[in-house]
């Protein structure tokens, strides 16, 4: 995506559908977007997909928006490693059939 | 335009709990602009019970589509083929969407998505108010352009009450007086001799009265 702030809330929700067992959107530092407030509006629209999850019973733990610019090689690995952690500990997508989470993945 | 909420998925859920194939219709008109039931809103609703219901065990399929408007015939008429198949329709337009469908659509169970809440307008991004109370009477011409009917708690038509303080009603501090702004606007007009004469009490047969209310064109009726 060009931009954060152009995800689209059925982005999200299809990539769990389609078996994702976990979604983070990158979005640069706040006060940088190139166009203006489109991290901003993007991660208003994470917040959003979050209220539906924790209301249809999925639990919003599995999607996440984080601020970052594209120099902090670093920062980005810490954040991959953060969520993994994280995807790892809820387990796999409870929507996939098998139990041993095989057919998902981070995306 | 109309002013429409969604309701909280698990209701709209509840409502179609025993169905295993559901037709969900969006409206291309007013819901669309207040961001309640457009082509995107649809989606995520299907979206959101799909995997409500795969969480359940109980797997929906669902087919969706956004009708340019619900609120007339020739509109809905593509929807023929689609209910076919379909054990129930959940429309996200507003109340009179929802009673086309259901009205067409005879043997279907219909239901609806959204809470119809108003006609008003958008004061700003995310943020929409009420603005008229479809009164069939309109007295704009004598206020200013400022509602008295709806914007004015107590809908009076010489105002205003003795609750109004600091340009506040009195119900709440975060709600201005009508009568205020019209006073205001009035002022800035020059015209503020017209509030000086007393408006006679409003006729409501004009208004919700005598069942519902019909607009009708002759000349532009065919057949
Ligand atoms: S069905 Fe309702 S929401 Fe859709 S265009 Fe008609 S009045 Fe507006
Ligand atoms: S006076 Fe009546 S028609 Fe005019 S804006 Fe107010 S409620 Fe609507």
């Amino acid at each position: 995506m060009p931009c954060s702030g152009t995800i689209d809330h059925r982005v999200i929700l299809h990539a769990f559908e389609d078996g994702a067992d976990g979604v983070f959107v990158a979005g640069c530092m706040e006060g940088d977007c190139h166009f203006l407030k489109g991290n901003i509006r993007g991660k208003k629209r994470v917040q959003y997909v979050k209220q539906i999850l924790d209301e249809i019973g999925f639990g919003s733990e599995r999607v996440e928006f984080f601020n970052l610019s594209a120099a902090q090689g670093q920062r980005f690995a810490e954040i991959v490693k953060e969520m993994t952690e994280r995807i790892m500990q809820l387990g796999p997508n409870p929507l996939t059939s098998n139990p041993d989470g095989k057919e998902g993945g981070i995306a | 335009m109309i002013i429409a909420q969604q309701k909280p998925v698990k209701d709209i859920a509840a409502m179609i709990s025993d169905c295993n194939k559901v037709l969900f219709v969006g409206c291309a008109g007013c819901v669309t602009v207040c961001l309640a039931g457009g082509e995107k809103e649809t989606e995520i609703l299907a979206s959101s019970l799909r995997i409500m219901r795969k969480l359940e065990h109980k797997p929906i399929e669902t087919v969706t589509f956004t009708a340019t408007r619900q609120c007339d015939p020739e509109y809905i008429v593509a929807l023929d083929n689609m209910v076919q198949e379909v054990d129930a329709i959940v429309s996200l337009a507003c109340g009179v969407g929802v009673q086309y469908l259901a009205e067409r659509f005879k043997d279907k169970w219909v239901v609806p998505a959204l809470d119809t809440k108003f006609i008003g307008g958008a004061t700003e991004h995310g943020v929409w108010e009420e603005k008229c109370g479809l009164c069939g009477d309109c007295v704009l011409h004598l206020t200013g352009g400022i509602c008295p009917i709806i914007r004015c708690s107590k809908s009076i038509l010489n105002g205003p009450c003795g609750g109004s303080q600091y340009g506040k009603c009195e119900i709440s501090k975060d709600v201005d007086c009508a009568w205020q702004l019209i006073y205001d606007r009035m002022t800035a007009l020059g015209k503020l001799d017209k509030l000086m004469e007393i408006q006679p009490p409003k006729d409501w047969t004009k208004s919700r009265d005598g069942g519902p209310r019909r607009a009708v064109r002759e000349d532009v009726m065919i057949g």
